[in-house]
């Protein structure tokens, strides 16, 4: 086994075709799992926890978009000012682990393992992130529903390093809600993100743990489409709410598993969508926030 | 860099680690190839705390940092926190409070409450709890150790070292 400390992305990227497989680690939290518990798992590995290009985040120039590099830890999303820019990702990032997880673990990280648990990948995917690969040949940009192909699948190559994600800064409500047997250091069941976007007209829902990848809930968002409107504040019957935590519910394929069932995970995700509704509901009208 | 050797910094002093199969967790090379047993191991897989270490001014597992890549960070553990062989505040606290039973979690909450205090001086009641959500402990039911914490958190503002 061989261990890489990349400095740069440079580096990172003339490491990875040398070492064709290797693996990239971040802050180890997925991988040090695995290397603890099968120690021959694991061979090269490429480091990237002193590549400062990666721990970067910006607002873009027409202050439309942010992206946020891929080793960013996620108690920095939790804190000002990402917290207030993309508000989903913070709510999701407070519930990753705990605070000693949180320091290491990152986006880049989640979309690498692709856990359908994942903590962020739903609200990557309700916001329609856009996921940056770099490689020693050139980049290319994926939106994140065509990264993630399956559990632990994605479509990272192996000579490519995810660099960051681009984010849309939207102005509605956003919220993330996952189910768990705990408050803390626990693995989603189910989790739901929902985005409201009152200048572009749009509701989205992504949910997580319930199917072998995140699930975008497109039939459910056409059918909220048809019956309200979704320009400027929402204004939602609880009998539609209800119907549209329903709906959303048929899009994903849970299975039984020692964390849940696949029975519970579709009443929790129904019973998530329709109070992450009611909550962009509330935050419209200045109830809530 | 390949991974005969590597210079780890703990506590201030420069540590060379030689002969070490390059996937250790910074866990078993504090314990087990620099002599420093202070910090425990548990689980090994980031659920309970009790391996906590401040690496570059964050609490993290241990277990979960692949040492070799540790390389140019400061890391601080239990052993590490006392400048004159006296126990600390909240070490102090958490014996005065009776946050202390078996032992085991005690060094890496020690560690976990050190990082919240000198990054947040008056945590609530709430703040606490999440910033040891990470360390578990089976024999105490926390509430010696929350009054441990708000012990120390007092006795930091009663001193003026805020």
């Amino acid at each position: 086994m061989t261990v890489i400390n990349a400095t740069s992305l440079p580096e990172v990227l003339s490491a990875l075709r040398r070492h064709p497989g290797a693996r990239l680690v971040q802050g180890g939290t997925d991988v040090m799992v695995e290397v603890n518990f099968n120690r021959s798992s694991v061979h090269d590995v490429v480091a990237l926890r002193r590549v400062n290009e990666l721990r970067r985040w910006h607002v873009d120039e027409d202050g439309r978009t942010i992206r946020i590099g891929a080793g960013v830890p996620y108690s920095e999303m939790e804190r000002s000012p990402l917290r207030e820019l993309v508000p989903a990702l913070a709510q999701a990032a407070r519930t990753v682990g705990s605070p000693q997880i949180r320091a290491a673990g990152s986006l880049g990280g989640n979309l690498g393992t692709c856990s359908p648990a994942g903590d962020g990948l739903p609200v990557l995917s309700a916001l329609d992130a856009v996921v940056h690969l770099q490689s020693i040949d050139g980049s290319r940009d994926l939106p994140v529903h065509e990264f993630m192909l399956g559990v632990k699948k994605n479509a990272r190559r192996e000579d490519e390093v995810i660099v960051a994600v681009t984010l849309p800064l939207l102005t509605g409500f956003q919220g993330y809600a996952k189910v768990g047997t705990r408050n803390a250091m626990v693995i989603s069941a189910a989790s739901a993100c929902l985005v409201h976007d009152p200048v572009g007209g749009s509701l989205r829902v992504a949910l997580g743990a319930v199917a072998p990848t995140v699930v975008r809930t497109r039939q459910a968002e056409a059918w909220l489409t048809s019956r309200i409107s979704l320009e400027g504040p929402l204004t939602v019957p609880p009998a539609i709410a209800r119907e549209f935590g329903q709906r959303a519910a048929q899009e994903c394929s849970p299975i039984d598993d020692h964390r849940s069932t696949a029975d519970y995970r579709r009443h929790a995700v129904a019973v998530l969508t329709e109070r992450l509704l009611l909550r962009a509901v509330d935050y419209g009208s200045g109830v809530g926030g | 860099m390949s991974n005969e050797f590597y210079r780890l910094t703990v506590n201030g002093v420069r540590h060379d680690v030689q002969d070490a199969w390059a996937g250790e967790s910074l866990l078993y090379v504090l314990r087990e190839r620099l002599g420093l047993p202070g910090t425990k191991g548990a689980c090994e897989q980031g659920e309970c705390g009790s391996c906590t270490v401040i690496m570059d001014g964050e609490a993290v597992c241990s277990c979960l940092v692949m040492a070799a890549t540790a390389v140019e960070a400061e890391i601080t553990t239990v052993e590490g926190l006392s400048s004159n062989d006296e126990p600390t505040d909240v070490q102090r606290a958490f014996v005065e409070a009776g946050g202390v039973q078996c032992g085991f979690c005690t060094p890496g909450l020690v560690v976990a409450v050190h990082s919240l205090l000198d990054r947040n001086p008056e945590p609530s009641e709430l703040e606490i709890k999440e910033a040891i959500s990470g360390n578990i402990c089976r024999c105490t039911g926390y509430g010696r150790i929350f009054a441990a914490v708000e012990q120390a958190r007092d006795q930091r503002r009663a001193d003026g070292r805020r």
